[in-house]
This record gives structure tokens, C-alpha cells and sequence, in this order.
């Protein structure tokens, strides 16, 4: 099939961008999205001209790196599919397609598609862990945690930090990506006992980085490559509210 | 403060003033109800019988009014520079038209009540209609003649019913959005809370413009 | 002849008696040390977050955007350890046995038993840090039995244990980040290993972003960059993953252990065309029911359901009647590829067999085969289009891993002093063959239980900050990098790195794959030869050094991948035995299996650089079996 891209060219962090057509033609449909991605780069090349920039690793749809606004859509079209998994057979012959970076305040281009999430590493490193050292913990089988909450914590922890949320959120909002590190912890024995500093660390640290506010418009549900569920959010809040009325006072 | 200065705090804020509006609301319509008991001016004068009362509370409401608006802007403009770069193109999956213009309904809904108060609470808006120069064949201040006397003129029946329109907007998002932020809700029940807050703000919106739509068509009258 | 430096004594006592005559670096001066860890995934991360807990003052480098990304991640299937929970007979003993049976006897003893009884620490280590494992309704851990394994240990979250467990070291290394023990540089990759007086003392690197070439000096390096899998070009691996940290410390004088020792992988999906990028792994629990077959006539390109029972041969379950679908993955995978290069395969080129479900659906029923393998299902209709509950999979294998790695002796050290190699980038614990879930297992024993002991040995006997990047081996490399980054950008020939890179990935495939010869071997050098002198004159690579150019990075790894597989091609040639993921045509069984030479082979091939184009030196680390009989392996 052959398509019509539009894609934004940005050639450096402080450079103004700007949308360039490309076509791409002779696309099968057994390739993945980025695999046309790689045809058109290809063609560039022999051209002699800089190949479009793009974020990618695993191609398997679990390291999170990939990360392009497809038709104004973080991920594309297909629900719960990250772009590398997306294929070409979504498509039809003739198709025009707008290729976009995540945007937000927070996560600044660095070159065409791809940007720096490193906020949503650092709001991590506000709190996203349990203090633990390595040795000296006790027998796995010690502490027990009900199958319930060991499901609630896994479907927590399997956001891939791709940001696909923060991007489709009108406010550019990174509550559902902490969200799910606070509900993930939280839902275990061993994340209770540091859940209050925790919630409001992280949710300090959202703010200092610039992301925005939830409204609870579940744009970001909607875009999650794992389908990460927004009572995590709910979750979040009563974290929060818990830690205002039983944690200490300084922040 | 953590409650002011935090994201969420500042949320939980918006939720809780929220859902006291929506407390008061829900009873100011019920006392509108009277209407249809003919009991309206008998329900007014006991309302305002003991000023002390009527006075904190229109205080308390003050402040929350106040406190949701100055936190609804506050967060408004936060979002704005957290998302400064537009898409050239963007689609909506999950979000919905009420959600999105929150800001616009909630102003307009600021806009109505200022407007409502001078009309109805002061009247200084078409005095000659004023329900404290009036008074009904009791001698009590005659409401029912004031709202008549109001909505049998087009234009204002018809600015009740676009400020009672904003707030159905207003509502059909913030009750749900109000409990999500005060985590009052379970993955289960998220769904039968989102569609209740509708239902809710459906009935407030219905019972609201039945008055002045009932006194325009001419099917209420003195 | 090179040494281990495996401990003596009896094998359940060599870790711990070598453990307490380590060396300590005391508290008060555990910062001054500065230890550059490369790489982000469960080795890497593991290793920094620990170092920097301890007090040391830790530099952490990966070429992904964030260390939460490492291909660690993308292992779905388990972790093992001998916790024997089930109480079903497993013990350390007999994680080892299986793990060093499993690597057909071409690993140290003392190296396996250790990764076998760090192997519990490693899952309460996890529990502790937050990693969601499976629980069973009482709230204890679930195992499961994994890679034909005869006990259940091995411990999951979900298919996404690798995933899980990067989090969690990744949440550690976090944690180590803001108390400012680690600094941590993304999008930075190691171009080069300085080595001063025999020391490894820093590294060069190329900052993706600026495209600056920079360097820091440190008093040990620990190289966690994982395996060289995309030398084939396709493989499971991710896009980056790559050689050239490995290949630059072998250049600087670090020993290059067994080479040829790559693992393929059964069951991946098939090749669809010239586009493809990269191949996807599927869990190998499918064979668990799935039958393999082919078409008995070639070339049949009736739909599978049209292909009656009498047309088809399950020639898995045919010529290992013993284990059937579930033989090991080297020998599935070399019997779908012999049925493949026979003209039997299925699909666009003839490259893939069918795996099929219809038995066990008939059996299990439909909505059984879903709980048990839906995401799996899901994933490979995503990827194909096709709905394998209606028709059959098609796989192919693919590689996935490789046991080879810079050489290191028991205390992870290479050659070169204070230079330390974890994970996947050493050769050190898997033999000739992995098994299932003992990737994970070893990436996390090496970070997190290994090195903080080990590396304090190396530090104790140097004194801090001795040499800075002003001296002149520095200097000298970061010039010689730039150098050849501007070579590189120079050449404006016709084709493009990617174009080289496949080129190169069909030689290895066909010639240096599942199974070698000495001819094809020889003729292998011969092409890989020709094609790096061709990409030194040819290649096209667009863009400028000082910004974001990705294919100047991809550039520079596969230069290194022209190299280096010369040196798997060679290592393959010079290994006259079949072993594990090692198969030579000339040594097989009258039935086609492995032939091992234990006499001349049960040893380390480590491979010292000479220059290029010129011979690498072979030394020989001998393997001593003290505890075990070398016995053979069969699935008949």
C-alpha cells in the first residue's frame, strides 16, 4: 500500500519544528508500524538526508521507549498497543497519517519524535520504592499477601513508562503513570509502611517537574499501551488523603 | 500547606467545596418544589425567619463559592502551561464536552449566580416585581408573584434556563470527578457512579427549569 | 593457560570460605572510590543501586532513555530458585546439576553452585523490594515448572517477570539516585574502556544527545551490556542491543570467552519479509500443547486445516518419541530449521512450522487453551493477523541468547584489573546452552550478591582517584574516538548501516547459526571480511556528529558486529565438538545429535585481540569436574 505521512521534524530541543509530508510506498501490511518507519528512513538515507528520529528498543511492546502521537492518538489506533506492536494492516491503501511526538510541558523535544520523559524518572525517584537494603531481608514466604492484593499490585506495576498518558491528557497530567507506582505499593504489606511520605513526595514531585492536574477526563486510560485502570488514580487520592489526616505534618 | 500547595490537595479542595454546592443545590431546588403545593411563599417566610441563620449560612456559601472558583482558576491556568505545545492534530477517546469545559460552565454558572442574586435575593432587577414590596393575602412577601412577574418575560426565563443548561454540564462531569478525587469509589462501582452523577445532574437540571419553562408557556400562573 | 581462580575446598563451602578472605574497604572510604557501571538492565541496575547503598560513589550509563528499559525486560517466562517450596525434592545441588546439565558441562562448577544458592536470596531480596510474584490463594509464592524441568521452582509475575524485576532494580537504583550515591547518565553510550598500567581506570563515551564524545575516570568498571544476539542481525533481542561495550574492553586487552556459544530460541514468529526488524519470542510454555508440523509434501500450499492427518509429519514427536514437543530448545529448534532448509516449511518463504492447537482444544477445549495461553494468542495475532485458535501458529526459531562473554574469573574480574563483567555480558555460569529462567536468575545474583563483595576486594588494594581523564590514555582514546566517528561520517558511500547489518546478519544465520561446518565456517571469515571492508568504503550515513543521529550510533555498533562475528565464526571453527547452542555437522551422532569431545573441548576458549585482521590468540581455561559425571544428553 502506499500512504501519505506527515511527520514533525524539530532538528534540535530550542529549534522551531515543523509537520513534512513523506510518502511511503510499497508497505506491506504484515510490517509494523515502525517497520514503515524504517522504509521511509531507508529511502531518506539514500537520499541523503537525515532519517526521521524516533524512539524505539525492544519492538516487542513491553520497554516502553517507543513513544509517537499516530493521527492524534498516543500509540495509534489500536487499543491497549504500543506503536511497535501496531501493523501496518490497521491501515488502507492511501491513508494519510500525522506523526507527532508526545507533548507536554514536561517532556521537552529533543529531536522530531522523540522527547525526554526523565520527569517521570525522577518522580520515581521521589518515593517509587521501598527502602530496602540489599541482604538482610527476611524469607520470601515470611510475609504472606493475599492473592488479591498481589493481582491489584501486578496490574499496578505493569505500566511501561512510555508517558503515553501524560500526552493524551488536556493537562498533560502524569496522575495515572504515579498513580500506579502508589497503588502498586501500597497494595503490599511491605509498601504500607512508607506510603504516606510516599504519596506526597511523588505527588510533590509531579508538580515541581510541571506536570498538570487531573480532571478526571480518563484520556489517559483510554491511550495506555497496558490498560492501567484510572481506580488506581482513585487510589492515589485516598493515599493522599489518608497520609493529610494520619502522617505527619511536614511535607 | 499540603491541602493547598499539592496537586491533589488542591483537588480534593475543588471536590469537597464541589459536592457541598451540589449539597446546597439539591436543597434549594427541593424548597423550589413548594412551588407546586402552592406553598412557596409560605416556604420563603419560614426560610428567612431567623436572619442569624440565614446569614452564616449564605456566609459558609460565600466562602465555598469563593474558595472553588479561586482553585478552579488556579488549577485551570497550571493545566494550560503544563500542555503549552497544541497537537496539530488531536482526538478525544475518553474525555466528553462537559468535561472539557468546565471552565466555561463554571463561569457562566458564576455569571447566573451573580445575576440571580441581584434578581431574586436582593431584587434590585425589576424592583416593581420585588417580593418584599409585594406581599400575597397573608401579608407574607409574594414569591410566587415575583417569579411569575420574572419569567413571563422571555428573556429572562430564558437566561434561567441556560444558566440551569450549564449546570447540568457542569454537574454531568463534576459529581462523578468529585468522587474520583475524594477516592470514594471502587473499580466496580466507578461506572454506576459516573452514571448516576448524570442521572443526578439530569433531575436537579429538570425539576430547576420546570418553573420558569411552565410560567413561559403559560401553563403556571398566578 | 588461564586460571579461574575457583576456590578449593568442598563445592557448598567455596562461595562463603571465599567470601570471608575478600578484602573490605572500610566505611569512612567507601566514597572516594568512584565505579563506573555500564548498562541499565537487571545486572546493571542491581550492581549500581548496591555499590551506591554501600556507600561507594557509583556512575551508571545506559544508551536507553531511562534505566527502566533494559531488555531485561522483555523476559517473560520466570526466574528459578531453589527455595523448594512445592516440596517436590528440588535443592540447590540440584539447580546446579541441571544448570551446569543443561549447559552440556561447559561451565565452572564453583561459578553454578554459587548462582544456585544466591538463588534464594535473590527471590527475598525481590519480595522485599515490592515485585508482585504469583500467590496461590493462601497468599504464599506459586511456582511453576518450566523449560522441561522435572521440580516447579520457578517464580513469575504474570509473562512479565523480567519486566517485574527490572522495576524493582530499576525502584532500588532509583532510591540510590536521590540520597546522590549514584549518578546515573542516560542516553550515553561506552565507545571505549581505558585501561592504564593494566587497570581498566574509566571510559569513553558518546553522549547521544549533544553527540559529545566524553570520558570518565574511575577506579573499576563494571560492564553489564548484556549479549550479542544482534549479530544475526534478527534476533529477539531489542533494537540497541549491541556489542560494541564488550568489543571495545576485549580491544583493550580483555579476554573474549566462547564466542560461539549462542542459544536459539523454538518458538518465535516467523520472518514475514525483507522489512522485518526483529523477531519476536514467544513463551516456549506453548509447546506444553502445541504439536509441531509439517506438510509432508514441499512446498503444500493448502490451508493447514485442508492438510489431512496422514499428510503431515510431527517431526518433533517422530524423531524424539521420549519428549516430543518438549525436547530442548537447541534441538527444536534445529529440527524446524533442517525441515525448513529440506523445502518443507510453511508461510512467506517457506520459513516457519506450523505449531497447532487443534489437539488441545479438542482435548482442553477452546476456553481452556485461552486461560492458559490467551495473551500469547493475542500477541501473535496482533503481530500476523491470524487467529490461531482457527488455524495453526507458524514458528520459527530465532536467537535469543548467548552464553559467550568477556572472560572473568570467580570473582566476575576479567583479565584486565578492575574491570568487572556481570550478566549477560560475561561467559561465566550458563555453559554452552542456557536454561529457561536462568537469565534473570544470574543477571541479579552477579548485581546484587557477587560484585559488592567481590569488587571491594579489587579496591582494597588500590588506592582512589589516582588517575583523572587529563592523563594520557584518556586523552589518547577519546582523540581515537573522534577519530573514527569522523571516519565514519566521511565515508558517504551508497549503502546504508542497516543494509550492512543484514547483510551481515544472513552470513551469521546461514554459516555461524544453528549449525556450522568447517567449510561454511571458513567461508563465513571469508565473507565477513569482504563485507567490513566494503562498509569501510560503502557505508552511507547521513546527519552530523554533534547532534542526535541515530544512525551514526547504529553505525558504530555494527562496525563492531563486523569484527566480532568474524571472532564467533572463528571460535565456532576452532571448537572441533558439538556442545549446547554450539552444533559442528562433522560431530553429531548417527542419529544427528550432539557430539561432545570431553577429552580435547572441556575447556574455556578465550580469545585475546591482536589487531584486526590478524589472528586473536586462543587461551584455554580447562574445566575440572569434581562433583558431577560428564554424562550425555539425551531426549531421545
Amino acid at each position: 500500500m502506499d500512504l501519505s505521512l506527515f511527520v514533525w521534524r524539530q532538528q534540535a530541543p530550542d529549534v522551531q519544528g515543523e509537520m513534512v509530508a513523506y510518502s511511503a510506498k510499497g508497505i506491506s501490511e504484515d510490517m509494523s508500524f515502525l517497520e514503515m518507519l524504517d522504509v521511509v528512513n531507508e529511502g531518506l538515507i539514500s537520499n541523503g538526508e537525515v532519517p526521521i528520529a524516533f524512539d524505539h528498543d525492544c519492538r516487542e511492546g513491553i520497554c516502553g521507549t517507543c513513544s509517537q502521537v499516530i493521527n492524534g492518538v498516543p500509540h495509534g489506533p489500536m487499543e491497549r498497543t504500543t506503536v511497535c506492536q501496531l501493523h501496518m494492516r490497521n491501515f488502507k491503501d492511501g491513508d494519510t497519517i500525522f506523526i507527532e511526538p508526545l507533548r507536554a510541558k514536561a517532556f521537552p523535544i529533543l529531536k522530531d519524535l522523540i522527547v525526554d520523559r526523565g520527569a517521570l524518572d525522577r518522580i520515581i525517584q521521589e518515593g517509587g520504592y521501598i527502602s530496602v537494603h540489599t541482604g538482610g531481608v527476611p524469607d520470601a514466604n515470611s510475609v504472606l499477601i493475599s492473592r488479591k492484593d498481589a493481582e491489584t499490585a501486578m496490574d499496578a506495576s505493569e505500566c511501561i513508562g512510555c508517558g503515553a498518558c501524560v500526552a493524551a491528557c488536556p493537562n498533560g497530567s502524569a496522575m495515572l503513570f504515579t498513580a500506579s507506582k502508589v497503588s502498586h505499593l501500597a497494595a503490599l504489606p511491605q509498601g504500607k509502611i512508607e506510603a504516606d511520605q510516599r504519596v506526597r513526595s511523588m505527588t510533590n514531585a509531579m508538580k515541581k517537574e510541571q506536570f498538570g492536574n487531573c480532571s478526571n477526563h480518563y484520556e489517559c486510560n483510554a491511550v495506555c499501551p497496558k490498560g492501567v485502570k484510572i481506580s488506581f488514580i482513585a487510589k492515589l487520592n485516598r493515599e493522599f488523603i489518608k497520609s493529610m489526616i494520619s502522617g505527619d505534618s511536614s511535607d | 500547606m499540603l491541602l493547598i500547595r499539592s496537586s491533589v490537595g488542591r483537588k480534593i479542595i475543588m471536590a469537597v467545596t464541589g459536592q457541598l454546592m451540589v449539597l446546597f443545590v439539591i436543597l434549594h431546588v427541593a424548597g423550589n418544589m413548594t412551588i407546586y403545593f402552592d406553598l412557596i411563599n409560605a416556604y420563603a417566610e419560614k426560610l428567612h425567619a431567623f436572619p442569624p441563620i440565614v446569614w452564616s449560612y449564605r456566609i459558609i456559601m460565600i466562602t465555598v463559592v469563593l474558595t472553588h472558583i479561586v482553585f478552579g482558576l488556579i488549577l485551570k491556568i497550571e493545566n494550560l502551561l503544563s500542555n503549552p505545545h497544541g497537537y496539530v492534530i488531536k482526538q478525544s477517546i475518553r474525555k466528553t464536552f462537559a468535561s472539557e469545559t468546565m471552565i466555561w460552565s463554571g463561569a457562566f454558572i458564576a455569571l447566573f449566580i451573580v445575576y440571580h442574586l441581584f434578581h431574586f435575593t436582593v431584587q434590585s432587577i425589576n424592583p416593581e416585581l420585588s417580593a418584599r414590596l409585594n406581599t400575597d393575602a397573608m401579608g407574607r412577601p409574594d414569591v410566587m408573584n415575583m417569579l411569575v412577574g420574572n419569567f413571563q418575560i422571555a428573556s429572562i426565563g430564558l437566561f434561567y434556563v441556560s444558566g440551569m443548561i450549564a449546570l447540568l454540564l457542569h454537574l454531568s462531569h463534576g459529581v462523578q470527578s468529585s468522587f474520583q478525587t475524594l477516592g470514594l469509589n471502587s473499580e466496580k462501582s466507578i461506572p454506576i457512579i459516573v452514571k448516576a452523577g448524570k442521572l443526578a445532574a439530569f433531575l436537579i437540571f429538570v425539576a430547576y427549569v420546570s418553573i420558569p419553562i411552565l410560567i413561559m408557556v403559560g401553563l403556571m400562573d398566578l | 593457560m588461564i586460571n579461574g581462580k575457583c576456590p578449593p575446598g568442598p563445592l557448598e563451602e567455596k562461595w562463603e570460605k571465599h567470601k570471608d578472605g575478600l578484602m573490605l574497604v572500610n566505611p569512612a572510604n567507601k566514597r572516594r572510590y568512584r565505579i563506573i557501571v555500564v548498562g541499565a538492565g537487571l545486572a546493571g541496575a542491581s550492581a549500581a543501586s548496591t555499590l551506591g547503598e554501600l556507600g561507594y560513589n557509583v556512575e551508571a550509563f545506559c544508551f536507553q532513555d531511562s534505566p527502566r528499559r533494559g531488555h531485561s525486560i522483555a523476559a517473560q517466562g520466570g526466574i528459578n530458585a531453589a527455595k523448594n517450596y512445592p516440596n517436590d525434592g528440588d535443592s540447590i545441588f540440584r539447580l546446579f546439576y541441571d544448570t551446569i546439565k543443561g549447559g552440556d558441562f561447559r561451565s565452572r562448577e564453583a561459578n553454578v553452585y554459587r548462582l544456585a544458592s544466591i538463588s534464594n536470596n535473590i527471590i527475598d531480596q525481590c519480595v522485599a523490594q515490592g515485585v508482585p510474584f504469583a500467590r496461590d490463594y493462601a497468599g504464599y509464592l506459586d511456582n511453576r515448572s518450566f523449560g522441561g524441568a522435572q521440580v516447579s521452582r520457578t517464580f513469575y509475575a504474570r509473562g512479565q517477570t523480567g519486566q517485574q524485576l527490572l522495576i524493582g532494580a530499576y525502584s532500588a537504583l532509583s532510591r540510590q539516585i536521590k540520597s546522590g550515591t549514584v549518578r546515573f547518565f542516560p542516553r550515553t553510550e561506552m565507545l571505549d574502556l581505558v585501561v592504564v598500567d593494566g587497570s581498566a581506570k574509566g571510559i569513553i563515551y558518546r553522549d547521544l544527545v549533544s553527540g559529545k564524545i566524553a570520558s570518565r575516570a574511575a577506579d573499576a568498571v563494571c560492564l553489564c551490556t548484556g549479549g550479542y544476539a544482534n549479530v544475526y542481525f534478527l534476533s529477539t533481542n531489542a533494537m540497541g542491543s549491541n556489542v560494541t561495550a564488550a568489543f571495545r574492553a576485549y580491544k583493550r586487552g580483555a579476554l573474549f570467552a566462547n564466542p560461539c556459544y549462542t542459544q536459539i530460541h523454538p518458538t518465535c514468529v516467523p520472518v514475514t519479509g525483507d522489512h522485518q526488524s526483529k523477531l519476536t519470542l514467544m513463551s516456549e510454555s506453548l509447546r506444553n500443547d502445541g504439536r509441531v508440523w509439517v506438510p509432508v509434501v514441499k512446498g503444500d500450499e493448502r490451508l493447514p486445516r485442508d492438510i489431512s492427518e496422514d499428510e503431515r509429519d510431527y517431526f518433533l514427536e517422530r524423531r524424539y518419541p521420549g519428549f516430543g514437543n518438549l525436547t530442548p530448545r537447541d534441538i527444536a529448534s534445529r529440527a524446524a530449521k533442517d525441515a525448513c532448509d529440506k523445502g518443507y516449511g510453511v508461510g512467506p518463504g517457506g520459513r516457519g512450522v506450523f505449531l497447532d492447537f487443534a489437539e488441545a482444544i479438542g482435548r482442553l477445549g477452546e476456553a481452556e487453551v485461552r486461560r492458559r495461553y490467551g495473551n500469547l494468542f493475542d500477541m501473535y495475532q496482533k503481530i500476523t493477523g491470524e487467529d490461531a485458535y482457527e488455524r495453526p501458529m507458524r514458528i520459527y526459531p530465532a536467537p535469543h541468547y548467548t552464553m559467550g562473554g568477556l572472560w572473568v574469573d570467580y570473582n566476575l574480574e576479567s583479565n584486565i584489573k578492575g574491570l568487572f563483567v556481570l550478566g549477560e555480558a560475561n561467559f561465566s555460569d550458563h555453559g554452552a546452552n542456557r536454561l529457561g529462567a536462568s537469565a534473570l536468575m544470574q543477571g541479579l545474583a552477579d548485581g546484587y550478591f557477587i560484585i559488592p563483595y567481590t569488587i571491594a576486594d579489587h579496591l582494597a588494594r588500590i588506592k582512589p582517584g589516582v588517575v583523572s581523564t587529563d592523563h594520557e590514555a584518556f586523552v589518547g582514546s577519546v582523540k581515537e574516538t573522534n577519530e573514527r566517528v569522523e571516519k565514519l561520517l566521511s565515508i558517504n558511500g551508497k549503502r546504508s548501516v542497516t543494509d550492512y547489518h543484514r547483510d551481515l546478519g544472513a552470513i551469521m544465520w546461514d554459516l555461524v547459526g544453528m549449525e556450522r561446518s568447517e567449510d561454511g565456517l571458513n567461508e563465513a571469515i571469508k565473507k565477513i571480511r569482504a563485507l567490513r571492508n566494503e562498509f569501510w568504503d560503502n557505508v552511507k550515513i547521513t546527519g552530523e556528529p554533534d547532534e542526535l543521529n541515530q544512525e551514526l550510533e547504529k553505525a558504530g555498533r555494527v562496525a563492531d558486529f563486523l569484527e566480532f562475528g568474524e571472532l564467533m565464526a572463528l571460535d565456532a571453527l576452532e571448537r572441533k565438538e558439538s556442545c549446547g547452542g554450539h552444533f559442528r555437522s562433522e560431530y553429531q551422532t548417527v542419529d544427528g545429535e550432539a557430539l561432545r569431545d570431553d577429552s580435547n573441548y572441556a575447556h574455556v576458549s578465550a580469545w585475546e585481540y591482536k589487531g584486526t585482521d590478524k589472528r586473536p590468540f586462543l587461551h584455554s581455561e580447562p574445566l575440572e569436574f569434581e562433583n558431577v559425571d560428564l554424562v550425555m544428553r539425551s531426549y531421545k
